[in-house]
């Protein structure tokens, strides 16, 4: 047996080990912060939100990239919201040891984890190339596929933590089934289904990849969603790359504005969800 | 008889001397039941009878299937396939476990109240109003007067009448289980099934739940589930022991708890096995 002495220097190289990599990963990610801070900030300046994008050297803002993510997310919310939430209560109230039960849960696990590349491909290919080019509805369509496995996801995960005796208490009433659902089980999940959504815009929000096929980008301003559309995403991706630096520091103060966007979100889901419990 | 009964163990205190002697008419009629989980046999050819406006009491050691039956007479489990019963539960004339009546009237008329307590995340209000809406349309003012005398029959309205409408997730586990009451005779069954209702209750919150099970049973056939025998015993006018998925026997609940026919009974309230 080994003794104490070296049970703790044992002990004591693990924890040394762990905190280690996690200060690592801190670090790492407080890097990327200050960075974005130091960048971002100096170039949010409020042309950004009052002036669309200009050719180099003009100046101009990201008003049409802003607007144009807002739109196609909030389409793409509208799409896939309910989409999502009543995939997730079909396969938590009625699609337990089902064959479609299974197979949909399959099918949403691979959605979840698909590079969402995939998805942008794929809208070019079934909505692009037919309907004779890019527009702002693809890029909205696009993004809907992305947020609807989060939204299964969650959903179904935050109604099978309703307890069992909830919905029999309300069947026990001689209530019908919908209604058990409406009034009972989504009452009593509300708030993790809400932070679900919350957290799939998140995930949409920052997605440049399923746009680049499909809603293009657009340096005009234009809320015609049959016609390309800017975002914020592609205006960073077609901004930071380029050198001029205006452009670069403009993709940095939208880059700012996504994390920020994004950080608030998670902010706001975790007191929604903190809130009830 | 009592010769063979723990002399330190005597229910018979706890009997109390009952109007349920009286004769009532039968209100559910069970008749050569089956119950069945998937491949598990859990009810087996069960007979016997439950008398309108009266209490009875549902004992036995786990998994003897007393719970499964009280769930086959408001057919909770219609909710989970696998699940199937086969013979006759007759109330009022209709086989309640015949495929060809609709589970939700079956549901509104046999009431149940569960082990734990279960508010619905809403107002107290609410709580009642959601199972009164289901069948019935009442202007504001009647489902007022509905919620009052319901939460008043529970003896809950005292406790709530300022907070009717504040959430019921609020109130303590025994007011919980009160309102729970409440809100399944807002319905108007005719018989309320309890589940082992206070077994997640306090002493004081239990003694509230039996004395409101005895004002209950003026209007309401009354069944419950119960491991606690003393609660039995001073509950229900009739009292039916179960073991391994059969009914051993039923009775006045005087007569099962001083002086059994069966040896098995007199074992099981005596605390020999259970």
């Amino acid at each position: 047996m080994a003794s104490l002495a070296a049970r703790r220097a044992k002990d004591n190289a693990v924890k040394a080990i762990s905190t280690g990599f996690a200060a690592l990963a801190i670090v790492l990610l407080a890097w990327i912060l200050l960075t974005l801070l130091a960048k971002g900030l100096p170039a949010l300046g409020t042309n950004v939100f009052t002036q669309i994008t200009l050719p180099p050297g003009q100046g101009g803002g990201l008003l049409n990239a802003i607007v144009g993510s807002l739109i196609q997310i909030g389409i793409a919310l509208l799409i896939g919201g309910p989409i999502g939430i009543f995939a997730g209560t079909f396969l938590a109230e009625n699609g337990k040891g089902t064959k479609i039960g299974s197979a949909t849960r399959f099918v949403n696990d691979i959605l979840l984890s698909a590079p969402s590349i995939l998805v942008g491909l794929f809208i070019y290919q079934f909505l692009v190339v037919p309907f004779g080019g890019f527009s702002g509805w693809a890029g909205s369509i696009a993004l809907a596929i992305l947020v609807i496995p989060v939204i299964v996801r969650t959903t179904e995960d935050m109604l099978n933590l309703v307890p069992v005796g909830l919905r029999e208490a309300a069947f026990a009433l001689g209530a019908p089934q919908w209604k058990v659902v409406i009034m009972v089980t989504w009452r009593a999940a509300r708030a993790g289904i809400v932070t679900g959504v919350l957290l799939a815009i998140a995930r949409a929000a920052g997605e440049t990849a399923p746009l680049l096929f499909t809603s293009l980008g657009n340096n005009g301003w234009s809320l015609d969603l049959s016609k390309p559309m800017a975002s914020l995403p592609i205006a960073i991706y077609q901004y930071a790359g380029s050198p001029f630096d205006d452009w670069v520091s403009l993709a940095w103060a939208g880059a700012l504005l996504i994390t920020v966007g994004v950080l608030l979100l998670n902010v706001v889901s975790r007191v929604v969800l903190a809130r009830t419990h | 008889m009592t010769s063979a009964v723990d002399p330190t163990f005597n229910l018979s205190s706890a009997v109390a001397a009952k109007p349920g002697a009286v004769e009532t008419p039968t209100k559910i009629q069970v008749n050569k039941l089956n119950f069945y989980y998937g491949q598990n046999h859990a009810l087996k050819n069960i007979n016997f009878t439950i008398p309108e406006k009266r209490v009875t009491a549902m004992i036995g050691p786990s998994g003897c299937g007393k719970s499964t039956l009280l769930r086959v007479f408001n057919r909770m489990y219609d909710l989970y396939p696998g699940q199937r019963a086969e013979g006759e539960v007759m109330f009022d004339g209709v086989n309640v476990v015949g495929k060809e009546l609709d589970s939700t009237v079956v549901r509104s008329r046999i009431g149940m109240v569960f082990q734990k307590p279960t508010p619905f995340p809403m107002s107290i209000y609410d709580n009642i109003a959601f199972g009164v809406r289901l069948h019935e349309s009442l202007n504001k003012a009647q489902m007022d007067e509905r919620v009052e005398s319901c939460l008043r029959k529970a003896a809950i309205w005292e406790e709530t009448k300022d907070r009717l409408h504040t959430s019921a997730l609020g109130m303590s586990g025994g007011q919980q289980q009160r309102l729970c009451i409440a809100r399944t005779i807002a319905v108007r069954p005719e018989v309320i099934l309890l589940d082992e209702p206070t077994s997640a209750l306090d002493p004081i919150s239990t003694s509230k739940i039996e004395d409101l099970i005895d004002e209950l049973k003026q209007e309401f056939t009354i069944v419950i589930v119960t491991h606690n025998m003393q609660q039995a015993a001073r509950c229900a006018d009739r009292t039916a022991f179960f073991y391994l998925g059969e009914l051993v026997e039923v009775g006045p609940s005087d007569v099962i708890f001083t002086n059994p026919k069966e040896i098995k009974t007199r074992d099981y309230i005596t605390g020999r096995f259970g």
